[in-house]
């Protein structure tokens, strides 16, 4: 699987993109990474010895010349070191600064949804759509290993969704939320819900250019689910308890919970909510909004301070005529 | 986590840099994970030994380099050394500790011919 898009093995399906996915679409964010590389090493040979693999523990200080075959003595032999200095998940934050731009130009406020699977998210999200339907234009990418079963749950309540399916991935990455951008043509001054594959580890890592990553953690869940899964509650800007409703027939302690999370991250915000009884939901829907606002206002700023600038152009031009 | 995705991220950086500088072989891999990466090095090294089977890189030798963890302490306003997320400050006990380093998957460099 290509890292960057996961299509290299034509596993990944965007609803709308054709199975085998041939990337000859243009797009707005920049696309550099070739299609079509061979990783025929992935599965064809024996998992044997592949070298030596040294961990060094760290000491802040260059390693050459550890090891036998490590002597690092330029001129005695035909190798040369190359300095890389690149961030692995490079190419992936290429795609999401993308991303971020583009919602920044377009005053959309985009958060992205993760939690285990189960937890309540697309109940959540389909709820969220219809109490915000009369005060904003909100639309959904849906990510899951397979079915468009989500996407038709939230299609159901009007608003704009589209699958991505990621096949044998398990998570979305920024370049398939581009090609989903694409597809959702979204207009100024939306909302966009990414609900992430159910997965409390991978999508911790991936940024995709939304502004926040929020968290969903039900209580049917252990409470100790943020020590279990540090990366996650680190990532998060904001902790949903949901099922909420629930709690009088449960032992979850909710204090122990927030305060393990907070042990994981400080900063983390913590909303109770429960998509069945309405409980919390008015202070998840203003915080979206609020979230909005900014996206709007942001937008609208940019603009004025281009017109402002294109008037003082003019006004140059003009003087200089 | 994904250690296979990242896997694949190497190698990819790996190649694109063989087709700019135009080097036939890497005989050594260098990565810097920081200890508050979400990596488990044994996993990415597993996964490292399969995708680089077969590609520019083959049988190269992959040095990991732990970055050790770092956070700010709110509670003593200090710059402390961690080991997860969820550890408490050393000095003061306080868990409202900020990570503030540690947190990197680099490759550094490349050992070529």
């Amino acid at each position: 699987m290509c890292t960057v898009c996961g299509c290299g093995e034509g596993e990944t399906r965007i609803e709308g993109h054709d199975r085998e996915h041939p990337h000859d679409h243009s797009h707005p964010h920049t696309h550099p990474h070739e299609h079509g590389h061979e990783h025929s090493h992935a599965q064809a040979h024996p998992h044997g010895h592949a070298g030596e693999v040294h961990f060094l523990a760290h000491k802040g200080d260059l390693h050459y010349g550890l090891g036998p075959a490590h002597a690092h003595a330029p001129g005695l032999s035909q190798e040369r070191m190359v300095r890389i200095e690149q961030d692995i998940l490079g190419k992936n934050n290429t795609y999401a600064d993308g991303n971020r731009k583009h919602f920044a130009e377009h005053g959309i406020f985009a958060v992205n949804l993760v939690s285990s699977p189960g937890s309540g998210k697309t109940t959540l999200l389909v709820k969220s759509i219809e109490m915000l339907k009369e005060k904003a234009q909100v639309a959904v990418v849906e990510g899951d290993q397979q079915t468009s079963n989500d996407a038709d749950r939230i299609r159901a309540t009007g608003a704009p969704a589209i699958q991505v399916n990621t096949g044998k991935g398990c998570h979305l990455d920024a370049h398939m939320v581009g090609h989903a951008l694409e597809r959702l043509n979204l207009p100024d001054d939306s909302l966009l819900m990414i609900e992430n594959v159910g997965n409390l580890v991978c999508p911790a890592a991936f940024d995709l250019g939304e502004a926040h990553k929020v968290v969903i953690l039900s209580v049917t869940e252990g409470e100790d689910k943020p020590l279990k899964y540090p990366d996650m509650f680190h990532a998060a800007d904001l902790m949903i308890l949901n099922k909420v409703d629930l709690l009088p027939y449960l032992n979850f302690d909710v204090a122990r919970c927030v305060d393990y999370a907070h042990r994981v991250n400080p900063k983390l915000e913590v909303l109770q909510v429960s998509a069945t009884s309405n409980q919390g939901m008015d202070a998840w829907l203003a915080w979206l909004l609020a979230g909005l606002g900014e996206a709007q206002a942001a937008r609208l700023q940019n603009v004025d301070l281009l017109k402002r600038r294109i008037a003082e152009l003019e006004a140059q031009l003009a003087a200089g005529g | 986590m994904h250690e296979m995705s990242l896997a694949e991220g190497i190698l990819q950086i790996v190649e694109d840099t063989a087709a700019q500088q135009g080097f036939r072989r890497v005989t050594e891999v260098r990565l810097e994970i920081g200890a508050l990466s979400g990596v488990e090095v044994e996993a990415l090294s597993f996964c490292l030994d399969v995708v680089l089977k077969g590609s520019v890189a083959d049988s190269a030798r992959v040095e990991l380099e732990r970055l050790p963890g770092q956070g700010y302490c709110l509670g003593c306003g200090q710059t402390v050394l961690v080991s997860a997320l969820y550890d408490p400050c050393p000095k003061c006990g306080s868990y409202q500790v900020q990570a503030t380093g540690g947190t990197e998957m680099r490759v550094k460099d490349l050992l070529v011919e």
